[in-house]
């Protein structure tokens, strides 16, 4: 099992442990926090998942 | 919500002139796809036609997938429960939001290896892996039954979401729905998995255009996303001080996330098409491709909100994202965007009945297999039961069960996803674990009056889980019991895991 597949994890972590983002501060073009950190998470994953398969994969 | 009458003023004939030149041009392209593809008709028992009909000949590949998976997953209920979930309850509401997410690390792991399995076997369904990996009938008959009756309710919710916009356009009582399914049976019968996947792309353009319009416009209307989230924030239940949701929320929030998320994946109809992508890899740049449509969730999930500050007020919460469209649309693209939750509706309609038709020519009666026209009688068949659902018991049924379908389709995750690992568990051990977690999740569900989550009290603490993901952990908890006090046979040999 090579390392890098623990940065799959990261996402669960950062959505699943809500003290991190159950806030509205600061807001970002409007958003509050919880929306957009959220949000943030969704390009985050693909490219963790990205860069899983390409470098740990081979 | 069967005797919705809409609150706002009915669209003019231009609405319903557009919804029916784009719903129609859909049905009518899924179900020629197999003439304009230059294949003409398969024979009725060929194995070869009927994997063509039901896997789409596990030939699709990225793109193909991408609208295919994308197309059935989020499905028009997702259009039209997402936002009034937030509608009723504000920030809560987008617990699909992280579902969304973090079910593709997990898609990334787990659904390249059950693709190989399945390619290399020849396996339609979850039901056929499971078969192979533990040489039971037993075990195969139960997964096969969890998945058929989990989505049976999902196809009826698909057939209530076209009602929905139909209703909304001013046509009354039973037609829309006789309409919805003649249109959904005429497609699949026809089309097979090649009708749903090719007009996936259409659903999608037009699902993109729609929401892409409405997250622009309506903030235009209220002076800016700040300005629409207070103004919501006014008719939803006020969080305390500096946080988005209620007190005691947090843990419903997260485990109803990861619930879904793992249960996702399970279903008949998304690892229907998982199966039928051309290779390994499609799936993989599928797990890094797919969260495109999670930002298109995220927006959608806005859209609950927006009603609000847009001053839509209705009780029937299934009608809020007709409603908000015809408040701030022009007539005709009201009409288009309720194609596009039609069509949206039918995509996975589509997939559903076949990935049930594939469970019951492959699992429950496998002397039909390989028999296209079986499948076929059977795809009907499971409309019709669905249309049944609908008409004969409620909206609010077909709802109910479909909560109770997902805590069913989570209790195959042992057999299906801890059977690919290294971990050693006999059939006897998944079966107990698979009946306990089933009976103990249905009982709990209907004690606490059909509701996704149960209070635990934990030494004087008192905290609401998830109830699929507790009944997983009752069905996980069992099967590494009995594995280790019944040591039974070893795992059949038939298999490379």
């Amino acid at each position: 099992m090579k390392k890098l597949y623990l940065a799959l994890l990261l996402p669960f972590v950062g959505l699943l442990w809500l003290p991190l983002y159950d806030r509205t501060e600061p807001a970002l073009l409007g958003f509050p926090f919880f929306y957009w950190y959220q949000l943030a998470w969704v390009p985050l994953t693909s490219l963790l998942v990205w860069v899983v398969w390409k470098r740990a994969a081979r | 919500m069967p005797d919705h009458i809409p609150s706002t003023p009915i669209p003019s004939t231009q609405a319903l002139v557009v919804f029916i030149l784009f719903f129609a041009m859909t049905i009518v392209l899924g179900s020629t796809v197999s003439w304009w593809r230059g294949r003409g008709h398969a024979g009725p028992s060929d194995a070869a036609g009927s994997e063509d009909w039901g896997l789409g000949g596990r030939q699709f590949g990225t793109w193909v997938t991408w609208f295919l998976v994308g197309g059935d997953f989020y499905t028009a209920y997702t259009v039209i429960a997402v936002p009034a979930l937030v509608y009723a309850t504000g920030a809560f509401g987008f617990f699909a939001l992280p579902y969304t997410i973090i079910v593709y690390p997990f898609v990334f792991l787990v659904m390249p290896i059950l693709w190989q399995i399945a390619h290399d076997g020849r396996h339609a369904t979850a039901a056929d892996i499971v078969r192979a990996r533990f040489g039971s009938r037993t075990l195969e008959l139960a997964i096969a039954a969890s998945g058929l009756i989990a989505v049976m309710p999902y196809i009826a919710l698909q057939l209530i979401g076209i009602r929905t916009v139909i209703e909304a356009l001013g046509l009354p009582g039973e037609i829309p729905l006789i309409v919805a399914f003649i249109s959904l049976a005429a497609y699949t019968w026809l089309g097979g998995l090649h009708a749903p996947a090719l007009t996936a792309f259409i659903k999608d353009i037009m699902i993109y255009i729609a929401v892409l319009a409405a997250v622009t416009v309506i903030p235009l209307h209220l002076g800016g996303y700040g300005a629409m989230f207070a103004t919501a924030a006014q008719h939803l239940p006020r969080p305390p001080a500096g946080h988005a949701l209620m007190p005691g929320q947090s843990v419903p929030y997260a485990t109803l996330a990861l619930s879904s998320a793992l249960a996702a994946f399970l279903y008949p109809h998304t690892l229907t098409g998982v199966l039928a992508a051309r290779s390994a890899d499609t799936i993989r740049r599928n797990a890094v491709m797919l969260p495109v449509y999670t930002l298109l969730l995220g927006l959608i999930a806005m859209l609950g909100l927006m009603a609000h500050a847009a001053g839509v007020v209705t009780t029937s919460t299934s009608a809020i994202v007709p409603d908000l469209f015809m408040a701030i649309f022009p007539d005709w693209f009201t009409g288009f965007c309720f194609a596009a939750i039609a069509v949206g509706a039918l995509v996975p309609a589509a997939v559903m009945a076949i990935g049930a038709a594939n469970l019951v020519t492959s699992n429950i009666a496998p002397g039909l297999r390989d028999n296209v026209h079986a499948s076929r009688f059977v795809a009907l068949g499971v409309k019709l039961g669905a249309l049944a659902c609908v008409l004969f018991l409620n909206a609010h049924f077909a709802i109910d069960l479909q909560l109770l379908g997902g805590l069913w389709i989570l209790q195959t995750f042992p057999a299906l996803v801890l059977g690919i690992t290294r971990l050693r568990f006999s059939a006897r051990a998944m079966l107990t674990g698979w009946i306990v977690g089933t009976l103990y999740g249905t009982y709990v569900c209907f004690h606490d009056g059909l509701k996704p989550t149960h209070m635990l009290a934990i030494g004087g603490m008192h905290q609401a889980i998830s109830t699929g993901l507790l009944a997983l952990l009752v069905n996980i908890g069992t099967v590494v019991l009995v594995g280790l006090l019944v040591p039974g046979r070893s795992r059949s040999d038939a298999t490379t895991a």
